[in-house]
């Protein structure tokens, strides 16, 4: 490392570049391994992992939760595109989504009788959402920030709008309303169609097909990323002014990014219609942008891996919360993660595992001899981990309005936690564990399809209050 | 000409009047609510220049304290005391839960990323719309409830009123838009008048500047989110008088009110309560007058061509960029 910060980097940034290099250690070690393999060895990895999924299992649901994570995946990497490079904030993203698939359907099924192949309608379809993402994306040019984002969740609202209102155009049936368009045409190659299940199972070609298009795009991305526009772009996100002095046409600029993640949302589209054989409005809502926009976030904006990593994380996760044993998992392991950084001393954090451990069972000793009604209720999934954990956490019998009050109880006391500093934040954090122990047997676990948006909402409000930056996120400095 | 066509003719004009000035009517029941949500909207956006998209939210948890009190009382058909004072313990607890709601929302959600980049407290905030709207869920459910404003009082709320001709202006439409309006004037002079009206307008002015005359900005920024979300709360009360409550209405009814602050002026006070009531005519007219399944559609189209035109606003004025 030359003395002195690195030419076209900022002080600061090169500085925590370094004090990375520096880093000793086993974290240290898998930073400076990650640094110098070639990204595609990570991709050709990651890709052939994926491709493995129905090789190793033949669980057609596990296969279909491989399938819709490629999806998610593409999405990220589009929003990423808009947000993540580009800096516009695009709450109209799951329109274009949507649009891409609503074309799908309307150019192959039997509602105007229209059967395109597969090989014209894709190019046709991906165009088509690049352009009005060309057309929405055109009041940025008047308007920035909180102004762009609710013109766009207009643009949803209108797209939405026309859909569900779409079975009487002018006298015409275009969308068929809220009964969705059904028995959409599966994806075909000259003349040959492939099926979408498979003896009555999900067909595994579909993921490979979903992982191909992953490929190209994600290549595609990451050369634009590297090129004029890519630098434009993160030049535009940082400060719109400068680039313009600088000679840069941001109108345009601003035009493409839209362009470019309205584009693969479309082709996206395709892939979730053709699989479903079916278009509904609700696939296509405000829960959905929530959740890409979780994805992207919790990843990192402005990192196509952590596009990726987000996709994967959050989907496993939502998907997990269907089953309460495997949510129970999940939702162990995850406050144990968390508590990682929060703590960042292997005592302190043995210390406090060990004495959450020991305060469960004291509380769970003294309910059951005060009142036995209060643990002899069963947790939600049964199982043996279910069955132990039902030993420690208090699992009642009936909830009445304890379960309203613990949930309440458990948000302040996690809010709580969050502002107390120093000794007393460890001691705070034995109840706050039990309790959200208590709350997740008895209150979420039973609930996953809420339970799943409360967790969305949560990812976001934390990830940006705590690490803006994402699990793999560039680390940004604002320079006044 | 037949006498009787004519005799006819009127009549259907009669009624084309009367249910003109219905709409008339409706719009401004509805706008005063618009109003009061986009009071909160605009001030917290003149000052901290975010965009609070949990304010809607905070609404909804308003309408839900009301009901909560009503229920705590007995409900609306045999209140345990008179239903009078259980409206206005209804009003008032919505006030203050939700100014406590708000400021925890303050402290937590944005406080933290006060100085990031512009998008990083939207996302904030948006995540915590969506954790507020699905708690809220989990703990009571998706079903609508309602207030049963029938039942109260023996159907007065709605039977009583101004009846003026073949018009009738029921008496919870005219509480909705006194008792609105009364909030909109207090707010008006505490902006105007006092002392931490002031210190508010200095900060929405220039919060540097006015941190370096010795405002402190914490404690401004905190009594705008008291402000802002007691009307919100109150407002929500006054909304489900007359509609449903459920989980999910915080989402259009915050995007209505952002959507009315800007068409008034984003960040002047006169200029949210006439963008309320502006609002609250567009869509009652396309509802009344255009199919009711396309009015969303028209209503947004105006919105964005709106926005797109005069961003400003109508009483806003047009912004200098400082660099």
């Amino acid at each position: 490392m030359s003395s002195g910060p690195r030419i076209g980097k900022d002080e600061w940034v090169a500085r925590e570049g370094e004090q990375r290099e520096r880093r000793s250690g086993l974290l240290g070690g898998i930073a400076r391994a990650q640094a110098r393999t070639p990204w595609w060895a990570f991709l050709a990895v990651f890709v052939v992992l994926a491709c493995l999924v129905p090789v190793v299992t033949s669980d057609s649901y596990i296969q279909r939760v491989a399938f819709d994570t490629t999806i998610f995946m593409l999405l990220a990497l589009g929003l990423n595109v808009v947000v993540g490079w580009g800096g516009l904030l695009d709450l109209g993203y799951v329109a274009f989504f949507g649009f891409g698939a609503y074309l799908y359907a309307i150019l192959g099924s039997s509602q105007f009788d229209i059967h395109v192949p597969t090989i014209v309608v894709i190019p046709v379809v991906t165009l088509a959402g690049a352009l009005l993402g060309l057309v929405v994306g055109l009041p940025s040019w008047r308007l920035v920030g909180d102004y762009l984002a609710i013109v766009t969740l207009f643009a949803l609202q209108i797209f939405r709008s026309v859909i569900t209102n779409g079975h009487d155009i002018f006298g015409s049936n275009v969308t068929n309303g809220v009964n969705g368009i059904l028995k959409v045409d599966p994806l075909s190659w000259f003349g040959h169609a492939l099926p979408v299940s498979h003896r009555g199972l999900f067909n595994p070609d579909y993921l490979y097909v979903a992982i191909g298009f992953f490929v190209v795009i994600y290549v595609a991305l990451r050369f634009v990323n590297a090129s004029r526009t890519g630098r434009a772009w993160r030049a535009l996100r940082e400060d719109p002014l400068a680039a313009t002095s600088m000679g840069m046409p941001i109108d345009w600029l601003k035009l493409m990014a839209f362009a470019f993640g309205a584009g693969i949302a479309a082709l996206t589209g395709t892939l979730t219609a053709s699989v479903n054989a079916a278009v509904f409005p609700d696939n296509f809502d405000v829960p959905q942008l929530i959740t890409i926009y979780a994805m992207v976030i919790l990843g990192g904006a402005g990192s196509q891996a952590g596009a990726i990593v987000g996709a994967v994380v959050v989907n496993v996760m939502l998907e997990s919360l269907r089953s309460p044993d495997n949510s129970r998992w999940v939702f162990y392991i995850a406050v144990l993660l968390l508590l990682l950084p929060v703590l960042r001393s292997a005592r302190k954090y043995l210390l406090l595992v060990a004495a959450t451990v020991a305060f469960g069972f004291a509380v769970h000793a003294i309910a059951g001899a005060i009142d036995p009604a209060w643990t002899r209720g069963t947790t939600p999934g049964g199982g043996a981990v279910g069955r132990a954990i039902a030993h420690w956490a208090i699992v009642p019998q009936s909830l009445g309005s304890t379960r309203e009050a613990s949930y309440v109880l458990l948000i302040a006391a996690v809010l709580a936690v969050v502002t107390i500093r120093g000794r007393w934040k460890l001691v705070a954090l034995v109840p706050t564990l039990y309790l959200a122990s208590f709350v997740w047997e008895n209150v979420l676990g039973p609930q996953p399809e809420i339970t799943r948006y409360i967790l969305l909402g949560a990812i976001l409000v934390g990830v940006m209050t705590t690490r803006p930056a994402g699990i793999l996120g560039e680390r940004r400095v604002e320079i006044v | 000409m037949v006498p009787g066509c004519s005799a006819a003719r009127d009549h259907t004009f009669l009624l084309l009047v009367d249910q003109f000035i219905q709409t008339i009517v409706d719009s401004v029941t509805l706008g005063s609510v618009y109003a009061l949500i986009a009071l909160g909207y605009s001030m917290v956006y003149g000052i901290l220049k975010l965009l609070p998209f949990a304010h809607g939210d905070v609404f909804m948890v308003g309408s839900f304290i009301g009901l909560g009190v009503l229920k705590a009382f007995g409900g609306a058909a045999n209140p345990t005391i008179s239903i009078w004072l259980v409206l206005v313990l209804m009003a008032l607890a919505a006030m203050a839960g939700c100014a406590v709601l708000g400021v925890a929302v303050e402290r937590f959600a944005y406080r933290p990323l006060r100085n990031a980049p512009r998008i990083a407290p939207l996302i904030s905030a948006l995540g915590t719309s969506f954790f507020i709207a699905y708690s809220m869920q989990l703990l009571f459910g998706a079903n609508h409830r309602t207030y049963d404003t029938f039942t109260m009082a023996g159907g007065k709320l709605f039977l009583s009123g101004i009846t003026w001709g073949p018009l009738h202006v029921s008496l919870v439409r005219i509480i909705v838009v006194v008792v609105a309006v009364v909030m909109m004037v207090v707010l008006w002079l505490l902006v105007s008048r006092t002392r931490m009206g002031k210190a508010m307008r200095a900060t929405s002015f220039d919060r540097e500047a006015a941190m370096m005359m010795g405002v402190d900005v914490d404690k401004v920024i905190v009594f705008t989110f008291v402000l802002g979300s007691a009307l919100a709360g109150i407002g929500g009360v006054l909304f489900s008088l007359r509609t449903d409550v459920y989980s999910q209405m915080g989402f259009l009814a915050g995007l209505s009110g952002f959507t009315a602050a800007v068409i008034g002026g984003i960040g002047s006070v006169p200029g949210a309560m006439l963008g309320g009531y502006l609002l609250g005519l567009v869509e009652t007219v396309t509802q009344t007058y255009i199919s009711t399944g396309w009015s969303n559609l028209f209503i947004f189209s105006i919105l964005v061509a709106f926005m797109l035109i005069r961003p400003s606003g109508i009483l806003g004025k047009a912004e200098i960029k400082k660099v």
